[in-house]
């Protein structure tokens, strides 16, 4: 790996003289760096010869920060979560993007359009959609199946264990809709000491009756194993289960957490050139409609969900199982990446000494 | 120096009376220097071999956790960013109300550093002290990029009534030098008051303390169980037959070799509710079926998941001292009429005391920084400061306060291990 990015170096040092170029492209590994193997890179290389290098990192934004603070950056392109890509952005670490440069829709609608509203930031383009959702084991419950966010804190209804994410983040938003708040107003609320504590105040209720998770493939375990009835986790990695292994979850889509992941291109990459052409073919419309073959995050783009078909099994249609999904999108929380980077080491601080006051 | 050590060269000299250095080597040089120079030149050869070695370790090890601690106490994203004001608050002592030429200097700093790009690293650094104020910076940023027209005081403060906050001021003040203590304070749940006094956060913000607390007692307690489980396997190591013992060792090794992760997800499959054990005990009916035990994702799973993972590192050091201990002195011990149990106490138990001291010290010490383990058998009761620690590096991307909280980790651990040699002395340890 190491003689790669040497060499990697040395090419992009070379300019033009060089002929075989590459770039380094760092992302989350697993199905997810398959899928855009499969669905960016291959036909990338097969159209413009770049050979490009997939690097795998817990969260890319860890080693990306690293490599700039020792001012040594050795990836191209970076795959992180819109909140590390708006604060990396304002901190100057980031090429900005001119949308302008971005290929339009097949009907000729210009990339500024054609992207969800969000999924184009100052130095940032989008190129999936991932939600945060519950899910249950059906063979769980035998008469009323649990359908909403409030079925999720009421224990007395629907008995059992709940498996949710050890962040504040992913547990704050799901305790105020079960309250009753409207999904659009969730950061309203939390943005006022009042609605914190009201959050705080639901969570207290099924403290007891928690199994909190760390890792995203956590909570289907936890559900498989039966430590869990209902679980909060990421849609793909239900999907997996539900689809991949014929396990009898089923996710209830009522309150969703939608999150972005973007690309992002670092200032002092060594192959800026490179980089920037595989940027703009990944999140071209057909590109990021054929990720959805292999994984279920929805596309970036509104004109990639007409061209979203089946799963890679040829029986499964992808449409009910993308959060991108207009049904689902209606009681959906979208991520505030402001709020969160003003908020989140005092919202942690606070959770994780709530977490140990019993 | 060197022969004066020399316990051949001393009779010698000793002998013949010729102390004052008369002795000569064959070619007329003074056997003192001569001795010097060729062990001096020893000493040089030896240090060239282990060279390699310690650039290696320079390179990899210390250079790269010193730059790491240095964040703890020292970060210029404030300063760097916004030299007028810095200069401003270096003129001015605290308490000084900001002035025009303070406004002027904030308005000019952040205009320049809003178009640089570098607002974000002056909020991200201001937020630490005071939440929320991170988006002030980048927001004002952007609409100063615009244009800003004096007077700066009612322009900025139409922006934002915040600017004109004495909390933020104070803590722009703070981070107006690079070298703080902030962050140390912060780790240890304080935080500085507007007149830059020292106070507790509010009770829900605290939990760094107790972090600590927890990550010591566990430690302790988890060292106190590898003992008690590890000394009779130890000593049935060092007493059995060759071949029996062989045996017994490859089963203790086995696990030693076994992935880590491996291991701490079988005791997942193991302890939980709907796990082997529960299973077993709901069979046998000596518990029902709905009271099953609640055995992981709290501090018991952590305990039983690092004691069983640390336990070779109390029973490797246990068993090569009790192999070396003579079972005549036992015996000895029984035949002047010593009961067994006087006989373990006075005379088996204290020579095994390098070999259990080496142990404890090396559970401890990798018990306290023990970090995937408990995130994943933990659940919230049974978390340490090593997960606190994981989570500034990768979530919050807040490594000055990552830095402090490991920087105060490993000084207890050094000041623990200064504690260990006063009381039992470093020299007494037998690692192997």
């Amino acid at each position: 790996m190491k003689t790669t990015l040497v060499l990697s170096t040395a090419l992009a040092g070379m300019a033009f003289a060089a002929t075989a170029q590459e770039v380094n492209v760092v992302s989350w590994g697993g199905a997810y760096e398959v899928s855009q193997v499969e669905a960016y890179n291959k036909p990338f290389t097969a159209e413009t010869g770049i050979t490009v290098n997939m690097i795998a990192a817990d969260n890319p934004s860890t080693p990306l920060k690293a490599q700039i603070e020792a001012n040594n950056v050795t990836g191209d392109v970076f795959d992180v979560e819109v909140s590390d890509a708006i604060r990396l952005c304002d901190e100057g670490a980031l090429v900005e993007i001119d949308p302008a440069m971005l290929p339009a829709a097949p009907d000729g609608t210009p990339a500024v359009e054609d992207f969800i509203d969000g999924a184009l930031q100052d130095c940032a383009v989008a190129n999936i959609f991932w939600g945060t959702v519950i899910a249950f084991d059906t063979t769980k419950f035998s008469g009323d199946k649990p359908a909403s966010a409030a079925d999720f804190f009421d224990t007395e209804k629907f008995p059992g264990k709940r498996g949710l994410p050890k962040s504040p983040k992913r547990t704050m938003y799901l305790a105020l809709i079960a309250d009753g708040v409207p999904a659009g107003e969730v950061y309203d609320v939390l943005a006022t000491p009042e609605g914190v504590d009201r959050a705080f105040a639901k969570l207290d209720t099924i403290k007891n009756d928690v199994i909190w998770w760390e890792a995203g493939a956590q909570p289907v375990q936890l559900l498989a194993d039966g430590e869990v009835v209902m679980a909060t986790g990421y849609n793909g990695r239900f999907f997996d289960a539900m689809v991949g292994e014929g396990k009898p979850f089923e996710i209830i889509w009522d309150g969703q957490y939608m999150d972005m992941d973007m690309f992002v291109i670092p200032k002092g990459a060594p192959n800026p050139e490179a980089a920037m052409e595989y940027l703009k073919f990944a999140t071209d419309t057909q590109r990021l409609a054929d990720q959805a073959k292999y994984i279920a995050y929805g596309p970036s783009r509104k004109s990639s969900a007409a061209l979203v078909g089946m799963y890679q099994d040829g029986k499964t249609e992808m449409a009910p199982h993308m959060p991108t999904n207009p049904q689902y999108l209606e009681t959906a929380v979208m991520d505030d990446p402001e709020f969160w980077a003003d908020h989140d080491a005092e919202m942690t601080e606070r959770f994780n000494s709530w977490l140990a006051s019993s | 120096m060197a022969n004066a050590l020399d316990p051949h060269a001393a009779v010698v000299a000793t002998a013949t009376g010729l102390t004052d250095g008369g002795l000569r080597t064959a070619d007329g040089k003074p056997l003192a220097r001569a001795l010097a120079r060729s062990q001096s030149l020893a000493r040089r050869r030896a240090f060239l071999l282990v060279l390699p070695l310690l650039a290696f370790i320079l390179i990899t090890f210390v250079v790269p956790i010193g730059q790491m601690l240095q964040r703890s106490f020292y970060n210029d994203g404030f300063s760097a960013h916004m030299p007028a004001l810095s200069q401003w608050f270096a003129d001015n002592p605290r308490g000084t109300e900001p002035d025009d030429a303070a406004w002027t200097a904030l308005a000019t700093d952040l205009q320049a550093s809003a178009e640089a790009r570098t607002i974000g690293i002056v909020g991200t650094r201001i937020n630490y002290d005071v939440p929320g104020t991170r988006s002030l910076f980048t927001s004002t940023g952007r609409q100063v990029r615009r244009g800003l027209e004096p007077p700066y005081q009612a322009a900025l403060l139409d922006i934002d009534e915040e600017w004109g906050d004495p909390r933020l001021w104070s803590a722009m003040r703070d981070a107006s030098t690079p070298l703080t203590s902030n962050f140390y304070l912060a780790a240890v749940d304080r935080t500085r008051a507007d007149d830059g006094s020292v106070v507790q956060v509010e009770e829900r913000q605290q939990v760094y303390v107790m972090l600590f607390m927890r990550t010591f007692w566990l430690s302790l307690v988890i060292t106190f169980v590898t003992f008690v489980l590890g000394f009779p396997i130890a000593h049935l190591l060092a007493t059995l037959p060759m071949r029996k013992s062989n045996m017994l060792m490859i089963l203790v090794l086995l696990p030693f070799w076994t992935s880590l992760l491996v291991r701490t997800t079988s005791w997942m499959v193991l302890l939980q509710q709907q796990g082997v054990i529960n299973d077993i005990l709901v069979w046998m009916g000596v518990i029902g079926g709905s009271q099953r035990l609640q055995m992981i994702y709290n501090q018991t799973g952590t305990i039983i998941a690092m004691t069983h993972i640390l336990l070779p590192f109390m029973i490797l050091p246990l068993y090569s001292v009790m192999r070396t201990i003579n079972p005549s002195y036992v015996r000895a011990a029984r035949s002047l009429g010593a009961t067994s149990w006087t006989a373990f106490r006075r005379v088996y138990f204290p020579q095994t005391l390098p070999g259990l001291g080496a142990g404890a010290l090396l559970v401890f010490i990798l018990a306290v920084g023990y970090y995937i383990t408990p995130a994943l058998v933990g659940g919230s009761s049974g978390q340490l400061i090593s997960n606190m620690i994981a989570m500034h590096m990768t979530d919050t991307l807040n490594w000055s306060m990552a830095a402090a909280l490991a920087a105060l980790l490993l000084g207890a651990v050094l000041l623990l291990y200064w504690v260990y040699d006063r009381m039992v002395g470093i020299d007494n340890l037998k690692l192997g």
